[in-house]
């Protein structure tokens, strides 16, 4: 958030600013270690985002979180953490007393609540979005209990309510390759090729995600597809917080825009949107 | 599944009963449809699929699960849990394999993923959270594909997307203490 994706940071902070969503970052939040530490050790797995749950517990507020990634890991501990044996083994491992009182929910769905009024200042009139939510957001299911597992709606209504069109597509839910861009590029090329390549022939003029993964492996690798996979145009990603900011009044350079691999600004100014 | 002139089966199977018993899934009531293996993002990749997972786990074949690629391929994006009409989760198998296949000190059919894997934990180590350009180094090094990814480094530092210098926070020396913990407690329990 602080590097590679600090257009969704930036956005975000202003977005949540705009709508009077105040947000404290923890100091010490530490990496939930992701695949590699679920690959790895199981209980190391648990007891890094444990470390972070006992922050925002201290703290006593509910924990917003960006990352698709950060928040499987959160919830999925939470959900180990009901299990008494667990809990003490976890607390071990931390060197704190843990519990399960805290909430956590995605940056998505503290932002699409209907009860916080949006203040339209520009409508996104004449875009269409294809609205990706990537795998960990909405599964497993009993795991991260949010929205529907194989047909989200949370981002498509937030997208209307902006004024743009949310397209109905197939690939919303699809994986884009996750973590393994490093040690195998051509299978996020491939993944995340087919999920480009529907959204586009489903009339879309952008993507928007709510993930920095999802992000990095649709945004950043499109010059390779064309080379690899003969991928012959490209089409914009955003977060979704951009395109909140864009209609909520920020400029494309507030809500770093131009920070892209893929640059967005060409089709936002053909649509009359910047 | 590689090709074998026979396979014998043990009378016992003991793997079956290891993984079962270690994941608390029940892989026994799987009845070979395949909709894990249809729904896979990844399985055209693998040398074997989901579906030949269970199957040789079933089979108690531990040396063609263990050391096949699936194992590594898989990405944990948990579309076979949540399809699976026997309601196994497939996913967290995948994810024990990889854990026994380590545990064995086998060589990981996927190196490249392994050493991802360790270098990205390596940072946390180091820094509490992840530092992008160190992990391309630690990763280029381990894995010894010293270019990879370097083609990239122009569009990126341009955009300001890279940080140079590493965030370092308080989180980082908390890390290293969980890791001792967490060390401690497995060697107590094993």
């Amino acid at each position: 958030m602080h590097a590679t994706a600090a257009e969704y940071d930036v956005s975000t902070r202003l977005v949540c600013q705009k709508l009077g969503v105040e947000l404290r970052e923890l100091e010490d939040w530490v990496c939930c270690g992701a695949s590699a530490a679920h690959s790895t050790d199981h209980l190391l797995s648990l007891a890094l985002p444990a470390h972070t749950l006992k922050q925002a517990e201290e703290k006593g507020l509910p924990l917003a979180v960006p990352c698709a990634m950060c928040f499987s890991r959160l919830k999925f501990t939470l959900h180990e953490l009901e299990n008494k044996d667990t809990l003490a083994l976890v607390s071990g491992a931390v060197g704190k007393e843990l519990s399960t009182a805290v909430t956590v929910k995605p940056m998505l769905q503290v932002l699409a609540d209907e009860d916080i009024p949006l203040p339209i200042a520009k409508p996104l009139s004449g875009l269409k979005v294809a609205c990706y939510y990537g795998c960990l957001l909405v599964r497993p299911p009993e795991v991260v209990g949010f929205d529907d597992a194989e047909n989200p709606q949370t981002m498509d209504h937030l997208i209307e309510r902006l004024g743009a069109e949310a397209i109905d597509w197939g690939l919303k839910t699809s994986c884009c390759g996750a973590g393994v861009a490093f040690a195998r590029l051509d299978v996020v090329l491939k993944l995340s090729h087919r999920i480009l390549s529907l959204a586009q022939k489903s009339g879309a003029d952008c993507v928007a995600v709510a993930c920095p993964m999802c992000h990095a492996n649709l945004d950043m690798y499109q010059k390779d597809m064309t080379v690899k996979l003969g991928w012959k145009t490209e089409l914009p990603v955003l977060y979704f917080t951009q395109l909140m900011g864009l209609s909520l009044g920020f400029s494309p350079k507030e809500l770093l825009l131009d920070k892209h691999i893929t640059n967005p600004l060409p089709m936002l100014r053909e649509k009359k949107l910047t | 599944m590689p090709e074998t002139s026979a396979i014998v089966l043990e009378p016992t199977n003991n793997f079956l009963s290891f993984v079962q018993s270690h994941t608390g899934e029940n892989i026994t009531s799987c009845y070979q449809c395949g909709k894990c293996s249809a729904g896979c993002p990844t399985a055209y990749a693998m040398d074997i699929t989901p579906r030949q997972v269970m199957r040789g786990i079933q089979l108690g074949l531990k040396d063609e699960i263990l050391d096949s690629s699936a194992i590594w391929l898989c990405v944990s994006c948990q579309t076979c849990s949540l399809r699976c009409p026997r309601e196994i989760d497939i996913a967290k198998i995948m994810e024990s394999l990889r854990l026994f296949s380590q545990a064995e000190g086998r060589p990981p059919a996927q190196r490249e993923i392994a050493v991802f894997y360790s270098a990205f934990l390596q940072q946390v180590r180091l820094f509490g959270r992840l530092h992008e350009i160190g992990l391309a180094i630690t990763y280029n090094v381990l894995s010894m594909h010293f270019f990879n990814n370097i083609k990239r480094l122009p569009a990126l530092l341009t955009r300001g997307k890279l940080k140079l210098v590493p965030q370092r926070t308080k989180g980082s020396s908390e890390v290293r203490q969980i890791e001792a913990r967490v060390k401690e407690l497995e060697r107590k329990s094993s």
